[in-house]
């Protein structure tokens, strides 16, 4: 057991996996010697070497391609793109390329590849630097979609990741960097499509994500000295989606609530609470209830983006309001 | 079969390729490849008319865009390519497919969409794919697939295989930001990849040297990425097969990547929606002369290939293409079985438990 940072978890997560295979490679910009720009490849190009841990060109569109030609002739790649905001610069390889060639060919192809990449606010880098875009991804057939919380799923899930054969976004949360868990020794292997319970309640059901985890975590100790007790679950993986664990707890409390960094329009918790008020109506005890960034571009000032990301306050007076009868966010 | 490097396959100013020209008459190349090269040709050539007969059947929906006048360029890189070597093609990619080997049936029928189609109905007209024969896809947004042919070629670098990838590609690509991406990439890596511009003259319906800074699309911009200049006659097979032996050679040594413009005209319009009148008569008049079928096979006479052999290459074919199509007509329409298939590597589609 080893104490480790969410940013170490990283690097920790990829050698484990580099090691097992020495087939996997890996490419993005300033991930080599710099380490990457969020230090989250730290050591890599000490340990597997320049040819497996490549440094290239600020060109989104040919380091993707890169990474889905090399996938689809047998060699797994992880491919960095610095920013999730910059996915949109080379969307077509994500969204056209990578996920729907293997349907398209009638399975002929597929793609053992992971993308990572650093997602969502909080580090006051304004609009272009800063977005969640987990939806984004959410929302493309063909992607698996992944947003660890910890560290120990930071490596855990990162090595399902790249042992699964199919294109894998991986979101790594820029404001967790620098928190630090207990990791256990051995190998860490965790399965994609697995929602945790990371804390269980009998009131209201809260679905996180990544760094709104935490947070859903401390709004949930301040409902508890209200007299709520609220269940957390850290959905981890988007796509696939564990729905039983959604639906088994609100079955369970009644109340299903979504905490989202997103941009209100088409969040990850929509596509929740639709899932939810189809197939669990009758267990409901009042409306589903999405506690979102608002439908605007992220503010630089730290005052600004503190309003506009969900925060722990906003979780306690939207659950409670709810829970007391007085209607939504 | 290796060329003689001193063999000038280059296409000399003016640009418009001489039907008269009768250099490459003793070009290195032997007549058994010769006749290979023509019996590519003719198969690609009277598969395209057959596709567009089927079309004005009605019988293919969608869209479609063929390769009618370009079929050199297919036919003699589709000669040097080498069992395991990766091909990257456009929406334009039938001829390429032919070329690696897919069967014209399964081709056709996935014109028509039909479950015998190579990709069983799913892909469709725009991305012809047979991975077995190298055929590594035919992409429909401009520009993606030079860089994923870098990643093929990059792969096998690393496998340390002597395959070679190649990605054909329009004129209109040169001037999207992903043919920069990518030839910079694959200089840095020196990668094994060949990069083919198909000049047609034509954007889709604009003239290329209309909205393109330089005169020659691709070979202009190959001094910024530090690569010699190539144009060649791309209506000619030789030119192309000897451009194509000497490129693989280049990338198989470890040399690097290669790019060459092959100019070339398209006889028809750029999908089946476009009559394409927006091209001089003359142009149009002009190139009918410099047909490659015709051209080839005035070749071949000349060299001494009897009249009758090349006609019963034409039949054969004819006979192929007849049997292609009544396989692809036979085909069923595909049903719900696989609609929900081979969105995952587990067969599936499952997004949920």
């Amino acid at each position: 057991m080893a104490e480790l940072s969410y940013r170490d978890a990283v690097a920790y997560g990829i050698a484990q996996e580099m090691r097992r295979d020495p087939a996997l490679v890996m490419l993005g910009e300033d991930i080599a010697a710099a380490g990457g720009v969020f230090k989250t490849t730290v050591g890599l190009v000490e340990e597997f070497g320049p040819d497996r841990v490549r440094d290239t060109p600020i060109s989104e569109q040919a380091i993707l391609g890169a990474a889905m030609g090399a996938a689809m002739t047998g060699i797994p790649v992880i491919a960095e793109i610095m920013f999730s905001d910059f996915l949109a610069v080379c969307w077509d390889m994500i969204a056209n390329e990578i996920a729907k060639s293997r349907y398209m060919t009638n399975g002929q192809v597929s793609f053992p590849l992971v993308i990572r990449t650093a997602n969502g606010g909080g580090a006051r880098f304004g609009a272009q630097h800063s977005q969640s875009v987990e939806n984004w991804a959410m929302m493309i057939p063909g992607l698996k979609v992944v947003a660890p919380s910890t560290p120990e799923d930071v490596v855990g899930l990162m090595a399902a990741s790249i042992r699964d054969p199919d294109p894998v976004i991986f979101f790594e949360h820029k404001s967790l960097m620098a928190g630090k868990a207990e990791v256990p020794d051995g190998e860490i292997v965790d399965e994609l499509g697995t929602a945790r319970v990371v804390r269980e309640g009998s009131d209201v059901t809260i679905a996180a994500l990544a760094l709104m985890v935490p947070r859903a975590l401390e709004a949930a100790d301040r409902l508890a000295e209200n007299g709520i007790s609220a269940e957390v679950i850290d959905v981890r993986s988007l796509v696939p989606l564990d729905t039983a664990t959604l639906l088994s707890s609100t079955a369970k409390t009644g109340r299903f609530f979504t905490v989202e960094e997103n941009p209100r329009l088409c969040g990850w918790g929509a596509e929740l609470v639709s899932i939810i008020s189809e197939e669990a109506f009758w267990n409901l005890d009042g409306p589903c209830v999405r506690i979102t960034t608002p439908h605007i571009p992220l503010p630089s000032a730290a005052s600004l983006e503190d309003l506009a990301l969900p925060s722990v306050d906003r979780i306690v007076e939207t659950v409670t309001r709810s829970v007391d009868g007085g209607g939504s966010a | 079969m290796p060329t003689d490097p001193a063999y000038d396959y280059a296409l000399r100013p003016p640009r418009l390729p001489d039907p008269e020209d009768r250099s490459l008459d003793d070009a290195p190349i032997d007549q058994e490849t010769r006749l290979a090269l023509y019996r590519k040709l003719q198969e690609l050539r009277q598969w395209s008319k057959r596709a567009h007969d089927l079309f004005l059947q009605n019988l293919v929906k969608g869209t479609t865009h063929l390769s009618l006048g370009m079929e050199a360029i297919a036919t003699g890189f589709g000669m040097a390519l080498k069992p395991g070597d990766y091909t990257f093609a456009t929406y334009r990619g039938h001829a390429h497919s032919l070329a690696r080997g897919m069967d014209p049936g399964k081709a056709l029928a996935e014109l028509l969409g039909r479950e015998n189609g190579v990709l069983g109905g799913k892909g469709g007209s725009m991305h012809l794919t047979d991975v077995e024969k190298g055929m590594m896809g035919s992409y429909a947004i401009i520009g993606a697939h030079l860089c994923i042919a870098n990643g093929a070629a990059w792969s096998a670098k690393m496998r340390g295989t002597d395959q070679v990838a190649v990605a054909f590609f329009g004129d209109g690509t040169t001037n999207i930001g992903a043919f920069h991406e990518a030839l910079n990439m694959a200089v840095i890596w020196k990668l094994p990849v060949v990069f083919v511009c198909e000049n047609n003259l034509y954007m889709e319906y604009t003239p290329i040297d209309a909205i393109t800074a330089v005169p020659n699309p691709a070979a202009d911009r190959a001094g910024a990425y530090g690569l010699d200049p190539i144009i060649i006659d791309g209506n000619d097979p030789d030119a192309v097969y000897l451009a194509a032996v000497d490129a693989l050679e280049r990338a198989r040594r470890g040399d690097g990547p290669s790019l060459i413009e092959a100019v070339t005209y398209r006889t028809g319009g750029h999908s089946r929606a476009d009559p394409a009148k927006y091209r001089p008569e003359a142009e149009v008049e002009a190139w009918k002369d410099r047909d490659p079928v015709p051209v080839y096979h005035q070749r071949l006479l000349r060299i001494g290939v009897p009249e009758a052999e090349l006609g019963d290459i034409t039949r054969e074919v004819a006979a192929t293409i007849d049997a292609a199509t009544e396989f692809a007509k036979a085909g069923a329409h595909p049903g719900e079985e696989t609609l929900m298939t081979e969105v995952w590597a587990d067969g599936g589609s499952a997004w949920r438990n």
